[in-house]
């Protein structure tokens, strides 16, 4: 690499860096993700990267986290069938068949610390990192959608038509599958998914699981928290409080 | 290593044609832009690139290293078009033109963005293109 | 290599070769076209990811395995009757193993990285078990018939031969986990199935044999033996009676379990296209009535066996289209006890119409099976022949 893309390289990162403290959500230290995770070292098994959504404050009929995803990740592009495109973050609406309850909460992969995508994977294109994140190796995806059979969550799209209009960080093509990354390029940059740092109501809690001082194991041992789908004992990393 | 080993083959092939001086097929067009910036000389570049690509996407995406001297990134950077800000797009494009000649076919691109600083239109359309 | 064809019967065997191949030949290209375009022009989307390619690739797969069994009666139990007919049970099982994979891999999104599924493995997939076991078959009953046509070889039949069901049967047990292991859907995740899609491809394959077997016999001018035809009809009616009997027990399990009601009264019920189809195709048409044309002798005609063979492979159809397509349409009870909706159609009953390439591209794997059927039997001697001498001395054809 030249010495000026070296030096417009550190520029950017600092100016992203810079970007981050301005907008990251209140509660959240920088250091503290920073440290768990230092860019560039790699994914850690210390580390359990893990989401807690708050469904008390995810307002219905707002999307912002939706609308941040698809900038963020280059989910832009047109689909004349609605049931052929690509989600990797969607809002479900739910109420209570009996009580009446309503209820309105983002759904994406949840990633499993035992996901059955990986499981059923004919090549090992589906992995999990070391850090808890459960991605689509797209070099060795060979389009067969087993996955999207095994996922309890539909979290998985299957890219239908050519794609040109792809983020230069978040590569994603025709014939393969594809889910939310947990905006893996930004969090190895120490920086939160775009959906988290989106959200208006702050109802989006993105941290360490396995480290005990992070806010969003703090607040896990506060609250009651639920795994979706718990009895099939997946062990997830993103949990719902208020449903 | 296969598509490597047929490269080779490949390129040898091109090379005994090129030698007879009889050649029916253009050479490549391959104008670098930014000369004498590469992360290796052009030598070990053109027969290795490969390697090294394949070599560092899997510890970036298997295992998130990230910001490594190997990029793919960082070649459409430098070696894009200043023309279409592209590696593809026709025979003077740095990617395309080279493997159009040695007829090896560029899966790369694909899934990756072939643009440089590429940033994508700013849309209202959410997802598949409709609005729930 | 006898040369009795007559100038018709050999125009007409250029005639199906050709048939076959164009068929072939416009599955092909309905699956380079789906290639090239992606999946975007076919009817399979974010919630139907498995169509009409895998309700053809299946029945291929399924009855493939099936068909061995006549082999395997004759080589592994010792019953005279089919030992004749294994090397044809042989051939249809290869031609239909292939039929079946090549649709699998051409519907595949990525179909170009074949090279991919073969070199890249992981032990916990049963699609992974399934890249082993297919092969597998290939090879163990090439080298099963081989055994069989080779006279010095046929010493070794009854090894190959037993070799050869085994891994049929855990090739089975193979195709009916890659549903049964799935844990998140009301449809599937159930290890009934393992056994019932071995039910199911001993019915199916055998129907197929005996269409086959029809047919061939016709082009050569001979009738099979009263005897053998029994003998036949009734072990394909006792396939049809178990298939029936798993399936009602795979049912009737679903029922009394509160929280899979709902999807049973989707699919038996409510569904639309489903119930008709289950009711309509796979009850009636494939199970009472070809069990009516195989045990009411007052039904028979010439040829109600042929009928009630085919009758059989519409059924097989039938039930496939409702376990696969309508297994997939039910939503995903992602919440249960809540109603969802969302913009990803959660809690939405999704419909599927088949575009044309798909449904081109599964005739093109029975187009495959076919040519490569038709070849085989022209080629080599394949043609089940009787020794009625034989057959009374092992008393095959005297009950």
């Amino acid at each position: 690499m030249s010495q000026s893309n070296n030096n417009r390289r550190g520029f950017m990162a600092a100016a992203a860096a810079g970007a981050g403290f301005v907008v990251i959500a209140p509660g959240i230290r920088l250091i503290e993700l920073a440290g768990a995770n230092a860019p560039s070292k790699g994914a850690s098994d210390k580390v359990r990267w893990g989401m807690l959504v708050d469904t008390t404050k995810c307002a219905p009929g707002c999307d912002a986290c939706v609308g941040a995803c698809n900038k963020e990740n280059g989910i832009v592009e047109q689909v004349a069938d609605p049931r052929q495109g690509a989600q990797w973050i969607r809002k479900i609406d739910l109420v209570d068949a009996k009580t009446g309850k309503q209820h309105s909460l983002p759904m994406m992969c949840q990633h499993c610390a035992h996901p059955p995508c990986v499981d059923v994977c004919p090549t090992g294109a589906s992995f999990k990192r070391a850090d808890g994140i459960v991605l689509v190796d797209r070099h060795i995806c060979i389009g067969c959608r087993y996955c999207m059979m095994a996922c309890p969550y539909k979290a998985r799209s299957f890219v239908h038509q050519p794609l040109t209009t792809q983020a230069p960080e978040v590569p994603r093509g025709l014939g393969c599958v594809e889910a939310c990354t947990l905006c893996v390029h930004r969090v190895d940059k120490g920086q939160q998914p775009a959906c988290t740092e989106a959200c208006p109501q702050g109802a989006m809690l993105f941290g360490d699981l396995n480290d005990p001082a992070s806010d969003i194991s703090k607040r896990l041992k506060e609250v009651a928290s639920t795994q979706v789908r718990a009895d099939l004992k997946l062990d997830v990393g993103v949990r719902y409080h208020g449903i | 290593m296969r598509r490597l080993g047929l490269l080779f083959a490949t390129l040898a092939l091109a090379a005994g044609i090129a030698c007879a001086g009889e050649s029916r097929v253009p050479k490549p067009v391959v104008h670098i832009e930014n000369p004498g910036s590469c992360v290796a000389p052009a030598e070990e570049m053109r027969r290795n690139h490969m390697v090294m690509l394949k070599h560092q996407r899997d510890k970036t995406m298997r295992h998130g290293e990230r910001g490594a001297k190997v990029s793919l990134n960082g070649c459409i950077e430098c070696h894009a078009s200043k023309r279409n800000g592209s590696v593809l797009g026709g025979k003077e494009n740095f990617c395309e033109s080279c493997h159009a000649y040695a007829a090896v076919k560029l899966d790369c691109w694909d899934c990756h963005q072939p643009k440089a600083g590429y940033k994508a239109a700013a849309t209202e359309t959410p997802p598949g293109g409709f609005k729930p | 290599m006898k040369n009795t064809f007559s100038r018709v019967e050999e125009t007409l065997f250029y005639g199906l070769t050709a048939l076959g191949g164009l068929v072939t030949a416009i599955g092909l290209g309905a699956a380079l076209y789906m290639e090239h375009s992606g999946h975007v022009v076919t009817g399979m989307n974010n919630q139907i990811v498995w169509g009409l390619p895998h309700v053809f690739a299946i029945f291929l797969i399924v009855a493939a395995s099936g068909v061995l069994n006549v082999a395997s009666i004759g080589s592994v139990f010792g019953k005279v009757v089919y030992k004749s007919r294994a090397p044809l049970s042989g051939l249809l099982c290869i031609a239909m193993l292939a039929g079946g994979l090549a649709v699998i891999m051409l519907d595949l999104g990525r179909a170009d990285r074949l090279i991919v599924a073969m070199t890249h493995f992981n032990p916990t997939s049963v699609f992974g078990w399934n890249v082993i076991l297919y092969p597998g078959m290939f090879g163990i009953v090439a080298v099963y018939m081989w055994t069989l046509m080779e006279r010095r070889m046929n010493p070794y039949a009854k090894p190959a031969g037993f070799a050869a069901f085994v891994w049929r049967l855990l090739l089975t047990t193979g195709t009916g986990s890659i549903f049964g292991f799935l844990v998140a859907r009301q449809a599937y995740n159930s290890a009934l199935l393992a056994p019932m899609f071995i039910i199911m491809s001993f019915a199916w394959g055998l129907a197929v044999f005996m269409l086959v077997q029809r047919a061939m016999f016709s082009w050569n001018g001979i009738e099979l033996h009263p005897a053998i035809r029994s003998r036949m009809k009734n072990l394909l009616g006792i396939f049809v009676a178990a298939v029936f009997y798993f399936v009602a027990v795979y049912h009737l399990t679903n029922l009394y379990f509160a929280k899979q009601v709902a999807f049973e009264r989707f699919i038996l019920a409510d569904g639309g296209i489903f119930p008709a189809l289950f009711w309509g195709g796979w009850l009636v048409v494939g199970t009472i009535l070809p069990l009516a044309l195989l045990y009411i002798p007052s039904l028979q005609f010439r040829g109600s066996v042929m009928v009630a063979s085919l009758l059989v492979i519409v059924g097989a159809f039938c039930q496939l289209y409702v376990f696969i397509i309508g297994g997939q349409a039910f939503p995903l009870e992602i919440f249960p006890g809540m109603s969802a909706t969302s913009s990803f159609f959660d809690g939405k009953v999704d419909t599927y119409s088949p575009a044309l390439p798909e449904f081109l591209l599964g005739l093109g794997g029975i187009g495959i099976a076919f040519t490569m059927t038709t070849i085989g039997v022209r080629v080599l001697r394949f043609l089940p022949q009787d020794d009625l001498g034989k057959l009374e001395a092992a008393g095959n054809i005297t009950d």
